[in-house]
């Protein structure tokens, strides 16, 4: 199952290397990773997708990272009230012809129409996971050339 | 100031006495500040055996054990040792030289990147980028070794922040966001286990080495005499409860007494302080103790349900915990019908070793050795049949008296961690019990012991086998030796060409008279052991098997 884990962590090199380091050390898996800086330049926030098989990998994975001494903040989104987003770039085929049907399916989706070359558009696109599929299903009626995806983020409600 | 008298100063004011180590390239300024230092440095032969030295040091103290190596090759060669340091929770700062900071990255002469190779092998490391960094850094690195959960942290610092200048101002305090070590268990859960513990008829303590790294032996005494509960100790855990007490019955697990194993199946709760449920004392784990509760008290959360689920976890320093749980039981278990029947296991499934034939048991040997050390000798010993025999057969009573390689299992530990042990006390025997294997490993310590008059007493249980794997080749691969069967130089004569003194016993009736020999004499001595070469270490666990599914050992 897959879990939302954020950390506060030190905003110092290395950092990454040793929480990157922890998970294939000790063979857990990370889906996705979001690294940025915070209002407070000394911490960095992460927020990763971890897929664990049960509750107490789950467990050993927070607790693994809780006990490097440059995390300072372990919050797992799984039995917090949340919402999480992810932004998508992609790239699809389109001939001018079939734009107004392609802005059509559009209207569903949180977008912006960042360009419109000869036969492509680039769109950026933010949402849910359940989202996403959709659009990326809906998109791929076009022809996707290229798709790039941040990984998840998520806040706390 | 420059940054190698910065950190000179700074090891003063850690009161570091002494430091393991050998020099290079990348520490010359270091070793320069060192030849007028007010610290004792011993220059071992090998860097691996800085790091076990530094770490024999710090099992025998509880203090934290430092080394010194120069970047590169001799920062690579300290890895095995803080990689053993690290899988048995012991406080060690390792200090190693790095190329200039202007050339890191460019594959300089006696680069590696240290940070990076020993980041999974310490609890935290550090590359030191700017001078006015170094004090604070230094006072984080022994606090960080030797607080919670100890283990090795690694300081490199590159030959121009050595070089620098600045002024020494110590930090006044600390504070570290992301480590606060919980050392108090929560009230709640303490209270829940002594009700467990109440209602109990079969409970059984397991004791580890945080026992011994909190110094809470006697108050795991206290709890047993008070509940009147059996107890069993893992390797790490020997000397944090006497053997020879009538509640204990000795170290659990795949060469643990049969006894220890089949009463740990059988209890109906384990209370397990500091301890891990490794892999070589639960056996099978789904089959591990399956009608027990589980009360878990540790100070590092992660053990806690790692390996084995656990009923009530206490996250705390064993001794805290330990205070308080004593005081909160109110109404004893009756456990005279569990005791009983723990008398019966023992008697029925005895730890013993054919006494017959003329030559000599290494069981023999150790028993021999338990006779006639003094109470306060501290046993080191290296890893394999050695390292078993030396747990199962010396009666440990005092913490910090066995000293070995537990989780990595490091050959070559022994010897130099004998050097560290007797470094620090002078006065006391220190005794390394040695397979002919392993003290191969770090045999040019010898220089060391002799060079610097660390009198450390060696017994080579000589078998001219690698001989736990030979054991592992008999019962398992069907008698094929594949390569374990070694040729042994003269020991004797090593000694001798040392300096040392070697003494070789071939008969039974010479055991004896070369132990008080070896222990009279005011020199390193050598004593290489000529035992049964076929024999095996029993009880054992076959790996997977159920703890209570034991081979060999009846007489």
């Amino acid at each position: 199952m897959k879990h939302i884990i954020s950390l506060i962590v030190e905003n110092k090199p290395g950092v990454l290397a040793r929480i990157s380091g922890l998970f294939s050390a000790r063979g857990y898996n990370i889906s996705s990773l979001a690294v940025s800086e915070t209002l407070d330049p000394t911490t960095s926030y992460m927020t990763m997708v971890v897929n664990a098989e049960d509750e107490r990998v789950l467990e050993q994975i927070k607790k693994q990272l809780n006990k490097l001494i440059d995390v300072i903040t372990v919050i797992d989104f799984t039995k917090k009230e949340h919402i999480d987003r992810e932004l998508v770039l992609i790239k699809v085929t389109c001939q001018q012809k079939d734009l107004d049907k392609l802005k059509s399916i559009l209207k569903k989706y949180s977008h912006y129409i960042l360009k419109v070359l000869q036969d492509t558009v680039i769109i950026e696109m933010t949402g849910n996971q359940e989202e996403i599929k959709d659009f990326i299903e809906d998109m791929k009626t076009f022809g996707i050339k290229e798709l790039v995806r941040t990984g998840r983020i998520a806040i706390s409600q | 100031m420059k940054g190698a008298k910065i950190l000179i100063e700074s090891l003063l004011k850690e009161n570091v006495k002494v430091v393991f180590g050998y020099p290079g390239g990348s520490v010359l300024p270091i070793f320069d500040e060192l030849y007028e230092a007010p610290i004792r440095f011993i220059l071992i032969r090998h860097e691996q055996a800085a790091a076990h030295a530094a770490d024999g040091y710090a099992r025998a103290t509880g203090k934290v054990g430092v080394c010194l190596a120069t970047s590169g090759p001799g920062a690579t060669n300290l890895t095995t040792g803080i990689a053993t340091a690290y899988m048995d929770s012991i406080p060690i700062v390792a200090i190693t030289g790095q190329v200039r900071t202007n050339l890191i990255g460019n594959d300089a002469f006696q680069e590696a990147d240290v940070t990076g190779i020993s980041r999974p092998i310490t609890k935290h490391n550090y590359l030191v980028k700017d001078i006015k960094d170094l004090t604070r850094i230094i006072r984080e690195a022994f606090y960080i070794a030797s607080t919670g959960r100890p283990g090795p942290v690694l300081i490199d610092i590159p030959v121009d922040v050595q070089q620098k200048d600045t002024d020494f101002v110590w930090p006044q305090e600390i504070n570290i966001r992301g480590y606060k070590p919980t050392y108090f268990g929560h009230p709640g859960q303490i209270k829940k286990a002594a009700k467990f513990i109440s209602k109990s008829k079969k409970p059984i303590l397991y004791i580890g080495g945080g026992v011994i790294t909190s110094g809470a032996s006697k108050e795991v005494i206290q709890l047993a005499e008070k509940i009147n509960a059996p107890v069993v100790l893992t390797l790490m855990g020997l000397g944090a409860f006497p053997i020879e007490h009538k509640l204990c019955l000795g170290m659990l697990g795949m060469h643990g007494t049969a006894y220890a194993n089949h009463a740990v199946m059988q209890s109906d709760l384990i209370i397990a302080i500091g301890a891990r449920f490794d892999d070589r004392v639960t056996g099978r784990i789904d089959a591990f103790a399956p009608n027990a509760k589980i009360i878990h008290i540790d100070i590092d959360p992660s053990s806690i349900s790692k390996n084995i689920k656990v009923d009530i976890p206490i996250v705390g320093d064993a001794k805290n915990v330990l205070i308080k749980l004593i005081e909160e039981i109110k109404k004893l278990p009756d456990t005279s019908d569990w005791i009983k029947t723990v008398e019966t296991l023992k008697k029925k499934y005895p730890l013993v070793y054919k006494r017959d034939g003329s030559g000599i048991k290494p069981q023999y040997v150790i028993e021999e050795l338990y006779n006639l050390a003094k109470k306060d000798t501290i046993i080191t010993t290296e890893v394999g049949q050695n390292q078993m025999w030396a747990a199962q057969w010396y009666k440990y009573s005092i913490p910090r008296t066995f000293i070995s390689s537990g989780g990595l299992g490091t050959m070559g530990f022994g010897f130099p961690a004998s050097i560290g042990a007797k470094v620090a006390y002078p006065d006391r025997d220190v005794i390394c019990i040695a397979g002919d294997g392993s003290f191969q490993m770090n045999i040019q310590e010898l220089a060391t012991c002799v060079c610097n008059k660390i009198n450390v007493k060696v017994f080579i249980l000589n078998n001219g086998y690698l001989g736990m794997v030979r054991q592992w080749q008999e019962l398992f691969y069907k008698k094929r030796y594949s390569y374990t069967c070694i040729y042994n130089p003269d020991f004797v004569k090593v000694a001798e060409a040392y300096g040392a003194v070697g003494i070789r016993v071939k008969e039974k009736d010479e055991v004896k008279e070369a132990i008080k020999k070896a222990l009279s004499i005011e020199a390193p001595v050598i004593v290489d052991v000529h035992i049964e070469p076929e024999e095996n270490v029993y009880p054992m666990v076959p790996a997977g098997e159920a703890i209570d599914r034991m081979i060999g050992g009846m007489a």
